[in-house]
């Protein structure tokens, strides 16, 4: 696969056009939902109490890209980013070393193929993981939430409240220590997939409670 | 064969048990809310399997020796040897015959007992609320499926257990391994309880109303409501099991079997015959051996999807569409309204000269993917014609308005008319689609779909979701909205650069796969919204779960939430 279409660049600093629906702002915020309150942006925020969230969404230039209608993505917390990297970053650090063991030491050479193989995957995903985190968000709309993720195959979601049959909150130890979620919904269609991770972790208890509630309040048959 | 009724006379005891089934709704004593065991025949069919390869085992072993009790004239040679350390042998040598004895009669008491014990133990019962059933000696397991929740009622009776007259009966749940299994029940008793499973979950509001006046009245509503219930029976012809109800499709079996013929996999039948013969022309005759376990592969398929299809009927009964397959093993099964999640009719290229058409479903079957009788549940119509696949279409979706079930079948299912499309640009193509009731694929997307971009099309009504697809092999794609889990649009780098996307609706799983690729990227965004919220809307007027009080309250059209 190649990354053409996209910029090069990590974040692009000049955006062609500013889009308005992606700017978080406070006003715009569905009033039902009382997410707690994100630290200011632009600050050193990461390390304070309450993570701040990426706060534009990360997408094609392309003016056939996909795009919704008006309104505000809450996005999630650059903490990912860092789980991510540290956790795969590990793996990586690993094979590099049994690969490099493998062939110094024993000189088993055949180790560099797979091995290399492995570490440049590895060395894409990561390069373009801090892309990606910014490319996914998800928005409370008044009766379906709508997730979003994907920069290059993008990709959108709407599920109705009503459907939900359970919400799932995951967080690892690595999670834990940088105090970040993740969340997932669960329909009774296996393809249906809308996971969230990198929630901030009181953001994420606060979307279950507030989804749980929602779709009890709409609940339907199968 | 069961535990005595307390309540069987003539104007029941109001308080049966726990939440007891108002006796107007249910006909089966079986049925009244208390325990009741299996048919004692049970242990029989179901440790059938068990003793015949024990017996098997035993034989196997003993397979020498017999013939040489037999036949003692044959095989002396060797005899000898082979039989040290048999355990007959150290019988015999030590003299145990007593204990042999003992042994024997002991472990078939054990037997015998244990599939005793587990018939006493396997019990069941129906309440107004849900199907449970006990099971286990030691560990006990107890499973209950809501009546709201019933995906369907399955009755099914394989070969030894018909001749014995007996059947199993399957309250299909929605999760997965989640179903509730009562086997065996006899015949009768089984379509009774089915009838009354379907009638208690069709609709709580009729059993509240009844379960009022019970508690209202006396001996004299007692008496009344014996008499109501006769007449009820009296004009419902009391659910005759005889009574089969009418097929709406009748296939007959020379189109059965020739639909097998004329399939795909008789095209790489004969390609591999093919390739065989000319290798053996060419010099190395053995590969002609490859083609005996083929065709003997290929016969067998042909023969058990013909026998599975054999006698198979659907109609229309008060509580949903019953379908019924199988020679050998006759399935029956009844699916409630709103258990359908997805219909798709295929024609594969190979039926289009005869004008055949399969119909299969989604549906929640509560089976594990493993489970190998999973797959004869997803077929409606094995083969038929447009005319009968509008028939099962009209039982399969009965809230389609009338003037809808036109465009489905002469634009759905066979596509775009096939008027020429004027060589332009992309205005002309949108009278075309206006003209057509599907939006189809934008002609810069051949590159994707070369050959069905003009077929490659959607259509949302306020009821369903229409997908139409295929050039070669055509499909259309069903979806009723009330049904739909999720919409979700994608686009990867070859959309954006042809400004299409790609169309997916997010149903539970099963053959049909509702999914559309390389229409229009601004069609897709709308539809997105669209049918996000007329999936909303449908699902909140849905009231399929409990569909009796939906057929008798007829929903205001806006009381959505």
């Amino acid at each position: 696969m190649t990354n053409s279409p996209e910029p090069e660049a990590p974040v692009p600093t000049t955006p062609s056009e500013p889009d308005p629906a992606s700017r978080p702002t406070e006003a715009d915020r569905p009033a039902a939902v009382a997410l707690p309150a994100e630290a200011p942006q632009g600050t050193e925020a990461a390390q304070t109490d309450e993570p701040a969230t990426f706060d534009r969404i990360v997408e094609s230039r392309s003016e056939s890209r996909l795009v919704l209608a008006e309104g505000v993505w809450h996005q999630i917390s650059p903490r990912y980013v860092w789980v991510q990297l540290l956790s795969s970053g590990i793996v990586l650090a690993l094979v590099v070393a049994a690969t490099l063991v493998l062939a110094l030491a024993f000189g088993q050479v055949w180790a560099y193929i797979p091995g290399g193989i492995f570490t440049v995957i590895m060395v894409w995903t990561l390069a373009i993981l801090p892309r990606q985190a910014r490319a996914i968000g998800y928005r409370l709309r008044e009766d379906d939430l709508v997730f979003r993720r994907g920069i290059l195959w993008q990709r959108f979601v709407a599920v109705p409240y009503g459907r939900m049959q359970l919400v799932d909150i995951t967080h690892g130890p690595l999670d834990r220590a940088f105090g970040i979620a993740q969340l997932k919904f669960v329909t009774a269609a296996a393809a249906t997939g809308v996971t969230i991770p990198g929630l901030p972790q009181a953001t994420a208890d606060t979307l279950r409670d507030h989804l749980v509630e929602v779709a009890e309040s709409r609940r339907t048959g199968l | 064969m069961t535990a005595p009724d307390p309540n069987d006379g003539p104007g029941g005891a109001p308080s049966a048990g726990p939440g007891a089934p108002p006796p107007a709704l249910v006909r089966s004593p079986l049925s009244d809310g208390e325990w009741h065991r299996l048919h004692p025949l049970t242990p029989l069919l179901r440790g059938g399997l068990f003793l015949l390869v024990v017996i098997g085992i035993v034989v196997a072993n003993l397979r020498d020796r017999l013939i040489a009790i037999f036949f003692p004239w044959s095989g002396e040679d060797g005899v000898d040897v082979d039989m040290q350390g048999d355990p007959v042998d150290f019988v015999i040598d030590n003299n145990l015959y007593l204990v042999a004895l003992l042994i024997v009669v002991g472990v078939l008491a054990v037997l015998v007992g244990g599939f005793y014990l587990s018939w006493r133990f396997h019990t069941f019962r129906i309440t107004d609320d849900d199907v449970e059933v006990r099971s286990g000696i030691l560990f006990r397991t107890q499973r209950r499926a809501p009546l709201d929740r019933v995906q369907g009622v399955n009755l099914t009776r394989p070969m030894i257990a018909r001749l014995l007259g007996m059947a199993k009966l399957e309250v299909i749940g929605a999760g997965a391994g989640g179903n509730v299994r009562l086997e065996y029940l006899s015949t009768e008793n089984s379509e009774a309880v089915r009838a009354d499973i379907l009638r208690l979950a069709s609709g709580q509001r009729l059993a509240e109303e009844s379960a009022r006046r019970e508690a209202a009245g006396s001996r004299v509503a007692a008496l009344g409501q014996t008499v109501s219930r006769g007449l009820t029976g009296l004009v419902e012809g009391d659910e005759a099991p005889v009574a089969e109800p009418e097929s709406v499709v009748d296939i007959p079996v020379a189109r059965l079997i020739l639909s097998h013929v004329v399939s795909t996999t008789t095209v790489m039948l004969i390609l591999g015959v093919v390739a065989v013969a000319v290798g053996a022309a060419r010099g190395t005759p053995w590969l002609l051996f490859a083609i005996v376990p083929g065709l003997i592969g290929v016969g067998a398929y042909w023969v058990r999807s013909i026998i599975r299809s054999l006698r198979y009927s659907i109609a229309p009964t008060p509580d949903g569409v019953r379908i019924t397959f199988g020679l050998l093993t006759t399935i029956t099964e009844t699916v409630p309204p709103g258990r359908i999640h997805a219909v798709e009719i295929t024609q594969p290229i190979l039926w289009r000269p005869f004008g055949w058409w399969a119909i299969r479903i989604n549906r929640l079957s509560g089976r594990n993917a493993a489970d190998t009788s999973a797959d004869q549940f997803t077929t409606a119509l094995p083969v038929g014609t447009a005319a009968d696949v509008e028939r099962v279409l009209r039982l399969l979706q009965p809230g389609v308005p009338a003037d809808e079930w036109g465009m489905i079948v002469t634009q759905g299912m066979v596509g775009p008319g096939r008027r020429p499309a004027p060589v332009g640009e992309d205005d002309a193509e949108a009278t075309d689609a206006a003209a057509d009731g599907f939006r189809t694929s934008p002609r810069r997307a051949w590159p994707l779909r070369p050959l069905s971009w003009r077929r490659n099309g959607f259509r949302v009504t306020p009821d369903l979701l229409l997908l139409r697809r295929g050039f070669i092999w055509r499909r259309l794609a069903i979806v009723p909205l009330a049904r739909l889990q999720s919409i979700g649009i994608d686009q990867g780098p070859l959309d954006r650069a042809l400004r299409v996307a790609g169309l997916r609706a997010h149903i539970v799983s099963g053959p049909v796969y509702a999914s559309l690729g390389a229409i229009d990227r601004d069609d897709a965004v709308a539809a997105f919204d669209d049918i996000a919220h007329a999936a909303v809307a449908a699902a909140g007027d849905d009231r399929s779960h409990r569909w009796a009080e939906y057929l008798e309250a007829p929903v205001d059209p806006e009381s959505g939430s």
